[in-house]
């Protein structure tokens, strides 16, 4: 059970943080607690339903209780001209709980953003190392990842550009990641019913003699295109079993950060497309080192967020109490470079961050009271 | 100390409703005029018919207003966010079947699964500049579902009746909806996907799980539920 914080007192955990990182250099920004839905609907899907709350106005339409900072501040930083900052902010966001129903649906966060683009390894671990300080004294369990990885792995493989970009579209939803990757290793065939067609038109057939009128905004030709283009996929051949091995070793990889790397330069011999993100992974490594963060007893999860924090496209971190595994994580953060350019329609900025949940700390520290 | 049994007010379904339990000794029917909603029980003690709206049935049983229901296993799904913390399903009542299903055109000859969905709508979203539309009244599951399924660049629009038609008055690009012979699908020149079946729909006894039970009324369940799990013939 999450013990019920007082709102007050959160306050002030908040605003204690929020001075931690004022003082590292950040200026205040804020957002509107009323977003327009359309911006989230539009990066995270449909699923967004689900968990933010969506309210009706006449004028402007659908609208959405802030369901977390980072893409309204993303917004204006990009729209305000996108110069290296810092930024600080202290707000509440909403969720909805319908899979934790025992997790508050409203609560605090106070994150930090770092807009940089001269050296990233060095900015990731200035936002990690100051998490890790301002969260110090609670004997937290960092997680340490890195979708650089990933994507750098995905980009290796000897598969065609559509296929790749298949991987990459669904990155983030491990489950239909999970299938495309057999069914490009040759480990699950095609449905029969499309397998005919395909095969069909392959031979030149009609493949629109059963299909009854056209309807609807999608064209004969963007059926036909996509016939071809199946096609070309059924003539291609399965991806190799040996990088089948090394994208599931990579897949898999949970070690500390020194091992990780270490077994990522022997995989990179194997997957020379691996090196620039395994560089990046080991600069940053010194960074952390330089700051003062033990890299010898950093955890490292290649998978790591894999589930749950979709904008983010290189280095993640968490931390949790290792002593309660039914809190949420107290502080969750990383590189989203891709936001940026998404956001920025035309412009990018490097950027890296991360927040901490003020009501989190505090019923962690109310519940080792009361243990 | 009554034990509330909430059934569909009108129809079909109720009709079904009567005679399931008929056949189990139970003895359902409505009382007073024919546009009053009000009934009587026979053949159990100490149960209290109320007539409800089959689409309300499944929020009245989570709040615990009534004991049992009968209403369609999607209604208790879409209407309730982990349902099953709210209800307990009795019996199946093999009645009122309707699939929830997903539809694309027939002329789509090149999606036949939900991963070539996934995929079209990918596509589709390069080419149109917006997320493909599917119709539907049943938010909750086709959402979940999609999810579990992992199906990205699509959106849910909202269609109360009519949803077959929407395609061809260009208002979405497939349809999510209930069908039981699939011929209103096959008029309207749609197609069920071969791995589309979002959920099998019956009719069904569910029991309140938030309900504190009293001795008496316990003994009432106890009794019903003996009833009804045996027919009589």
């Amino acid at each position: 059970m999450i013990p019920a914080i007082d709102k007050s007192q959160s306050l002030a955990e908040a605003l204690r943080l929020r001075r931690f990182f004022l003082d590292a250099g950040a200026e205040l920004v804020d957002a509107h607690i009323l977003q327009p839905a359309g911006t989230l609907l539009d990066l995270y899907g449909e699923d967004i339903r689900a968990r933010a709350y969506v309210t009706q106005d006449p004028e402007r339409g659908e609208m959405m209780l802030r369901p977390d900072f980072t893409v309204p501040v993303v917004q204006q930083h990009m729209d305000a001209g996108a110069a290296p900052a810092r930024y600080t902010y202290l707000g509440e966001v909403f969720r909805k709980q319908e899979e934790h129903p025992e997790r508050p649906s409203e609560y605090l966060q106070v994150g930090f953003e770092l807009f940089d683009d001269a050296n990233p390894a060095r900015a990731d671990a200035e936002v990690f190392a100051l998490f890790a300080e301002a969260l110090a004294d609670l004997g937290l369990r960092p997680a340490t990842g890195d979708f650089g990885i990933l994507i750098a792995a995905i980009d290796g493989l000897s598969l065609s550009a559509p296929r790749r970009a298949a991987l990459m579209r669904h990155l983030w939803r491990p489950r239909r990641f999970r299938k495309l990757v057999e069914r490009f290793a040759g480990k699950r065939t095609a449905p029969p019913r499309r397998a005919a067609v395909v095969e069909a038109y392959g031979a030149g057939g009609d493949p629109l003699a059963d299909a009854g009128p056209f309807i609807g905004l999608r064209s004969r030709d963007e059926v036909l295109g996509r016939l071809d283009r199946l096609v070309a996929d059924a003539a291609e051949p399965p991806l190799p079993a040996a990088e089948l091995e090394l994208l599931d070793h990579i897949l898999d990889l949970k070690d500390m950060c020194p091992a990780a790397l270490e077994q990522l330069r022997d995989i990179t011999v194997d997957l020379p497309a691996l090196q620039s993100a395994v560089q990046r992974f080991e600069q940053r490594l010194d960074a952390m080192s330089a700051r003062g963060i033990a890299v010898d007893a950093l955890p490292f999860e290649a998978s790591f967020g894999r589930t749950t924090l979709e904008y983010y496209d290189g280095f993640v971190f968490g931390f949790a109490a290792p002593d309660m595994p039914g809190l949420p994580h107290l502080a969750t953060g990383g590189r989203y470079d891709a936001l940026t350019r998404v956001l920025g329609r035309g412009r990018e900025m490097p950027a890296v961050g991360g927040m901490v949940r003020p009501e989190t700390v505090l019923a962690l520290r109310e519940l080792r009271r009361n243990a | 100390m009554t034990v509330k049994l909430g059934v569909p007010s009108k129809g079909r379904l109720m009709e079904k409703t009567f005679d399931w339990f008929g056949a189990r000794g139970i003895e359902l029917r409505r009382t007073g005029s024919e546009r009053e909603y009000s009934g009587a029980v026979r053949g159990v003690d100490g149960v209290q018919l109320v007539l409800l709206s089959a689409s309300e049935i499944p929020r009245e049983l989570a709040a615990g207003r009534i004991h049992l229901g009968v209403t369609g296993s999607d209604l208790v799904r879409e209407k309730l966010p982990n349902w099953d913390m709210h209800v307990t399903e009795l019996e199946p009542m093999g009645f009122g079947h309707a699939d929830l299903i997903l539809a694309v055109p027939r002329c789509w000859v090149d999606v036949d699964t939900v991963s070539d969905l996934d995929s079209a709508a990918a596509a589709f979203r390069a080419e149109h500049g917006f997320r493909l539309r599917i119709a539907t009244k049943y938010h909750r599951l086709v959402r979940e579902f999609l999810k579990h399924e992992g199906v990205a660049d699509y959106q849910l629009v909202d269609s109360q009746g009519a949803t077959e038609g929407t395609v061809k008055n260009l208002t979405a690009e497939a349809i999510a909806d209930i069908t039981s012979t699939g011929e209103t699908l096959r008029a309207n020149h749609l197609k069920i996907l071969s791995d589309g079946v979002i959920h099998k729909s019956q009719a069904t006894l569910f029991q309140a799980s938030n309900v504190t039970w009293t001795g008496a009324e316990k003994k009432i369940l106890n009794q019903l539920t003996d009833m009804v799990a045996a027919p009589v013939s």
